[in-house]
């Protein structure tokens, strides 16, 4: 099902509670095939931003379609063509995996045929192939979560809306995710997620959302965002001396930031600076290409939000 | 926009694939759910209706283990349907997301209402039906018109699972139920004529007790259970319909008022 008209389009999108805007003019697209990352930190507007798409939140201003469907006048038709994981699991805890698959591909009136034939290969894909007969709560909880992907893909679904889809997990479980989100990536299927982790969007995401304050602060390729925002390379310098280290080179560096005791140094030539540091005993650092994580923190800054 | 919120009810069959969950849930259950529904009414006619039962005699012509007994299958009604629109609706509302996972796929709010509304109804027949089939196995009625009681009652359930729905709409927790049951329900059986025949109360009482949903169940099922025809079927059952109708848009309208802030 590939077209040139983008799945999911989103524009002057806008919601407020009270005074508070949680997202504002907010527009994107998601082309066939495509995998959207969307960044921000807690209280961006991610998962509102997935509600008003879902029609679970009425905008109060702009305009969704999917699949050129508008959204909330026609989810109910745009809803079977879409698979959702919430941030939090919802499975259901009174039946067993299969059985959780079974009943949920009823709600979109999958043919019963149709669901018996599908439920084997989705416990197969999310690699819980064994626990067909085993409840949610007998699963860890990436299982639980690999469950509650394959739960999103019992109606065969075009684009998936993927809310944090990893978090809580450990980097087993997560490699695993990631790997059969690539697989569903590779058979077509277009995603929009939402992660915290950096390294997470950068291996999967052709293209970056960046939100702070429900607003789109930056949009691009991983790389691209990289390299249109941050030096190429980052030393961060640990431990006492720190302070010292940022007067003394703080001018062999074009950009100088400081996270408790350590700083990070932003630079497009390490090497005078990695000699410096070379010459002093005792003092321990990092040298590293600048990353996702340094341009997230850049745009929206290091201190803690108070929802965080 | 989405639906606005004081919207009439958009019906639509997709409800149905919710109620068959639910029922998927129950039927592993069924069997220890059923035997503890006719266990305590059960209990209630043997201690009172026998004990109680031998000290009063006849209540309007009645032995009175058949007043009690045609008068507490209401309430039997009334407290399973309630029951499951109250505690069983607000874990799956609330504490397994449920409805929230139900709502992503093409299912909307208005009919995970309406299930769950049809749904304590049907539950409360189940446990009717069973309480039935003891009353005819100990001979209490055996009455042809048991048979009319039970869609009666199920018209009581859907009327009281429409009113607790209201409740689980405002619901913070499961603390809440508790007023209901103590400032509603049970003041509510103590006030119908379940136990003691209404005439027995001061005009005042008489005339709140006129008002009440399960005074007009037990107009209706008391003469069904018996081998009677209830003297007036349209002012009660115009009463369970006012409370239903209303009660159900108003849980409706708050239901919707909780999830699309």
């Amino acid at each position: 099902m590939r077209s040139s008209s983008p799945l999911l389009r989103v524009q002057g999108l806008g919601k407020r509670y009270g005074e508070n805007a949680v997202v504002a003019d907010l527009a994107f697209e998601i082309a066939a095939g495509e995998c959207l990352g969307v960044i921000g930190p807690n209280g961006a507007g991610k998962t509102t931003t997935i509600r008003m798409c879902l029609g679970q939140v009425g905008p109060d201003t702009g305009t969704i379609e999917a699949f050129g469907l508008p959204i909330p006048a026609r989810v109910r038709e745009a809803k079977k063509r879409i698979g959702v994981v919430t941030q939090f699991d919802s499975l259901d805890p009174d039946f067993t995996c299969a059985k959780n698959l079974r009943v949920y591909g009823r709600y979109f009136g999958v043919p019963r045929a149709t669901i018996a034939e599908r439920v084997p290969r989705l416990l197969e894909f999310a690699a819980l192939a064994s626990k067909a007969d085993a409840r949610p709560g007998e699963l860890s909880g990436g299982m639980r979560r690999r469950l509650s992907l394959a739960r999103a893909l019992v109606n065969d679904p075009d684009l998936l809306l993927l809310d944090e889809p990893t978090t809580g997990l450990d980097p087993q479980a997560r490699h695993l995710m990631w790997e059969r989100l690539k697989q569903l990536l590779q058979q077509g299927k277009s995603i929009l997620l939402t992660t915290h982790f950096m390294d997470e969007a950068e291996r999967l995401c052709d293209r970056l959302l960046v939100l702070d304050h429900g607003r789109k602060i930056a949009e691009g390729t991983p790389r691209g965002l990289i390299a249109a925002h941050l030096e190429s390379d980052v030393v961060e310098v640990y431990g006492e001396g720190t302070r010292a280290a940022m007067q003394s080179h703080g001018a062999l560096a074009e950009r100088v930031e400081t996270s408790g005791e350590t700083v990070f140094f932003y630079l497009r030539e390490p090497l005078p600076l990695l000699r410096e540091l070379a010459r002093q005993p005792g003092v321990r650092y990092l040298h590293r290409p600048a990353n996702l994580e340094d341009l997230f923190l850049k745009l929206t800054g290091r201190q803690i939000r108070d929802d965080a | 926009m989405l639906i606005p919120i004081r919207a009439a009810p958009r019906p639509s069959l997709r409800f149905w694939p919710v109620v068959q969950r639910n029922l998927l849930v129950w039927r592993k259950l069924a069997i220890p759910s059923i035997v503890g529904n006719i266990a305590e009414p059960l209990i209630t006619l043997v201690a009172f209706g026998y004990g109680l039962g031998s000290l009063i005699g006849d209540v309007q012509g009645l032995p009175y283990i058949q007043f009690l007994a045609s008068g507490s299958i209401a309430v039997s009604c009334v407290l399973a349907a309630t029951f499951e629109a109250l505690y069983s609706a607000y874990s799956r509302m609330q504490v397994q997301k449920t409805w929230d996972s139900i709502m992503n796929a093409p299912i909307a709010l208005d009919d995970i209402v309406f299930a769950e509304m049809l749904w304590a109804a049907m539950k409360s027949l189940f446990s009717v039906a069973a309480i039935m089939l003891v009353l005819v196995a100990l001979g209490i009625s055996r009455a042809p018109t048991l048979i009319v009681a039970l869609p009666v009652l199920g018209f009581v359930g859907i009327t009281f699972a429409s009113i607790a729905l209201v409740f689980n709409a405002l619901a913070q927790g499961y603390d809440f139920f508790t007023y209901y049951f103590t400032l509603v329900i049970t003041p509510m059986t103590f006030l119908s004529g379940v136990y003691f025949p209404i005439e027995q109360m001061p005009d005042w009482l008489q005339a709140v007790a006129a008002a009440l949903p399960l005074t007009a169940a037990v107009e209706l099922v008391r003469p069904l259970v018996i081998g009677e025809w209830p003297a007036d079927v349209a002012r009660p059952m115009a009463t369970l319909a006012a409370y239903a109708v209303g009660g159900y848009y108003v849980a409706l309208v708050l239901t919707r008022r909780r999830f699309y802030r």
